[in-house]
């Protein structure tokens, strides 16, 4: 049928360019995935390794988790210092800076390193060619100290397995405070403050909960508010046929391109005066005033469907609001559904309002909960950064993975003309 | 009866209304005025005339932060509208599996700013990062990307193509509209594959494309968050990345100069209402409109 249409043949070659661009899109998400199942000791190696590796030692058929193993190209001495900063711990030592019972250490004088002799027992003899492995913990937060051991390369097992306890470290990393960290993960996730919790409760903790629960309460929130006030004025601008409807729908468009930032610091100055910075108002109230995009999809919906339906509705005699409750409102449902979506995205990836509105580290969304934990602990933690990353991500994909018709087709009619 | 529907459907769109009064007309209104006014939140606005505009245009971060934000816009826009076009044209062909590959290439524009921004600092690390691996293999020393000034904007502009999916989907829909008989109108008068697609599938979807840039400008003008996260509030390295928002969003938060900030936004609201209105203009030579 559409053979006329140059781009429209079936051609086998049109899948490689495809099949190169799908890969070059997808790369950044497999990375992401990637990495954020790796351990803590793998994930910066280089050259970067793709699959997950866990490394094992048996002893007396005990099956330990290590990290990987270092490699020493000569024989190294194992020692314990007896004085000095490191003093009862155990060091590995090249044997040229061991000597009749002394060891070098370097130690701070002043503003200066400087390396001075002090006494040390020799513990063992690590012969060239051994590996030294510590045994591997999960968290950073665990007392536990980890052991540690030295023994021939091949003593050592690897398998590939995805590191899952990171989702649940991803979850203790985002968590306000350090010292709170340190709580076995349920216990903590137990003190979670949520959005209904009064702030003055000093029991409570903010969690991964808490920002899961102010994103959520946000975003529903706002379907909501958009999906009842767009709706109406979507109504308003179609059914209803008044003179100047034309030219308000024409204005409530131009206002797409005000920009936020033009609206941020007199909103700020606005949402003081109300009292509502420190709570998440700033984000969802609005939504419930009507965006102009959302107008405009719902518009062009209504457009599609039959004045006669409306208009038999009139003539027995309903009031506006009826026909627009019972009649609009289940017709519509596929552009609602698409409004929602749109909405719940927006919400839930939006950065720079919650970031300038919400100054309570109570009130955080998702999405300023992460940027926090990067901001602190960004360059070190890979691991779970991407973790905590998929995890802000994850919701998204789902929600596109059972919606996607939804989504395609709601695109799909943003760029047609009104 | 005639004022009795005016008032109907005003009264319907009075949640519009409202909210344009509250979240908009008040908030630029009051922009223009503090704009005008010495003003730090704490303390209410002293009116200082334009002294906010005449500093402006002797503060060299404003302009820096300026051309910062147009070379990003240029860049991203373009090489994103590229992307996309050549993405739903490969697509438009009936080729088997499209739906998956639709999805392959739309699934990164749904990405949340803040988790796409760590992701991709984390590749583009310069030290084995994974980006530099990849090109090292191909016997490419890679840049050290966000921590270099001449490439710290370019790697921000990728990170911004990889978001063409969402573009793509709307310029396929466009495609697939196109109605049959023009290229069977095309083919009766001999037109060939290249012809059909210059003189019949390029000019239909120009008020696609159109539409894609106008939104591409408009959004890129504000970028921010990437920035924010990746490079920092300071726009890192030597100021390579300090775009206009982020600097607007310093002078009034960090800065607490409020009146100068608005000074910023509404220049940055006429620059925004100036390129669309003579997008508009220049649209007529050459936005095709299909008259019904």
């Amino acid at each position: 049928m559409n053979a006329h249409n140059p781009l429209k043949r079936t051609s086998h070659w049109v899948h490689i360019p495809l099949v190169l661009l799908g890969m070059v899109f997808l790369f950044p998400l497999v990375w992401l995935t990637a990495s954020s199942l790796q351990s803590r000791e793998q994930v910066g190696r280089i050259p970067p390794q793709w699959l997950p590796r866990m490394y094992y030692v048996s002893i007396d058929g005990e099956k330990i988790p290590v990290t990987p193993p270092e490699m020493f190209a000569e024989e190294q001495l194992l020692v314990t210092p007896l004085e000095g900063p490191d003093q009862g711990r155990r060091m590995l030592v090249p044997p040229s800076t061991y000597q009749d019972g002394m060891v070098v250490q370097r130690i701070q004088v002043a503003d200066q390193f400087e390396d001075r002799l002090f006494p040390a027992q020799l513990v063992k003899r690590v012969p060239a060619g051994y590996v030294y492995v510590r045994e591997w913990l999960l968290s950073k937060y665990g007392t536990a100290t980890p052991r540690q051991f030295y023994m021939p390369e091949d003593r050592i097992s690897v398998e590939i397995q995805p590191i899952w306890g990171n989702f649940r470290e991803a979850i203790r990393a985002l968590t306000a405070g350090e010292e709170a960290k340190k709580q076995p993960l349920g216990q903590l996730l137990g003190k979670t403050r949520w959005p209904w919790t009064p702030s003055d409760n000093v029991e409570t903790q903010i969690t991964f909960l808490t920002y899961l629960a102010n994103s959520l309460v946000v975003a529903v929130l706002s379907v909501i508010g958009t999906l009842l006030s767009s709706s109406l004025v979507a109504y308003g601008l179609t059914r209803i046929h008044w003179k100047g409807r034309e030219t308000l729908f024409t204005v409530i468009l131009a206002t797409m391109m005000i920009p936020f930032p033009v609206l941020m610091v007199p909103l700020y100055s606005v949402f003081r005066t109300l009292g509502w910075l420190g709570t998440l108002m700033p984000l969802w109230v609005p939504a419930w005033f009507a965006g102009a995009f959302n107008i405009f999809l719902l518009r062009q919906f209504f457009l599609t469907i039959p004045e006669n339906l409306t208009d038999a509705a009139r003539i027995d005699g309903c009031s506006e609001f009826a026909i627009y409750l019972r009649i609009m409102l289940p017709l519509a449902k596929p552009a609602l559904a698409v409004v929602a979506l749109f909405q719940f995205l927006f919400a839930w990836n939006d950065f720079l309002a919650p970031m300038i509105f919400l100054t309570e580290p109570g009130t955080f969304t998702m999405a300023l909960g992460l940027q926090q934990y990067q901001s602190q602990h960004g360059g070190s933690e890979w691991h779970l950064l991407m973790a905590a990353a998929l995890l802000l991500v994850l919701p998204i994909v789902i929600l596109f993975f059972f919606t996607q018709k939804t989504f395609i087709q709601g695109i799909s009619t943003t760029g047609m003309k009104g | 009866m005639i004022a009795h529907r005016r008032l109907t459907g005003l009264l319907f769109c009075l949640p519009w209304f409202i909210g344009f009064g509250v979240f908009m007309l008040f908030p630029m209104l009051a922009a223009l005025y503090y704009s005008l006014s010495d003003y730090s939140v704490l303390l209410p606005p002293v009116f200082i005339g334009l002294e906010n505009y005449r500093e402006l245009a002797s503060d060299a971060l404003f302009w820096k932060s300026l051309s910062n934000t147009l070379y990003y816009a240029i860049g991203a826009v373009t090489l994103s509208l590229m992307t996309s076009l050549t993405l739903a044209l490969l697509l438009n062909s009936r080729v088997r599996g499209m739906a998956f590959y639709r999805t392959v290439f739309f699934l990164p524009s749904l990405m949340p700013v803040v988790a796409g921004s760590i992701l991709w600092m984390w590749m583009y690390t310069g030290d084995g990062g994974i980006i530099n691996t990849a090109l090292a293999y191909a016997g490419i020393e890679g840049p050290a990307w966000l921590a270099d000034p001449d490439f710290a904007k370019s790697a921000l502009i990728l990170m911004a193509v990889w978001g063409a999916g969402h573009a793509m989907v709307i310029l396929l829909a466009g495609l697939q509209d196109i109605p049959e008989h023009l290229y069977e109108a095309a083919l009766l008068d001999g037109a060939g594959w290249w012809h059909r697609m210059v003189y019949v599938t390029l000019p239909m979807i120009t008020p696609v494309v159109y539409f894609n840039l106008i939104i591409g400008i408009i959004g890129s003008l504000q970028v921010f968050t990437q920035a924010f996260i990746m490079t920092g509030s300071t726009g890192a390295p030597e100021r390579s990345t300090l775009f206009y928002v982020l600097r607007l969003f310093n002078v009034a938060f960090e800065d607490l100069r409020m009146g100068y900030a608005c000074a910023m936004a509404w220049i940055l609201f006429v620059i925004i209402l100036g390129l669309t209105m003579i997008m508009h203009k220049f649209s007529t030579r050459w936005v095709h409109y299909e008259r019904s």
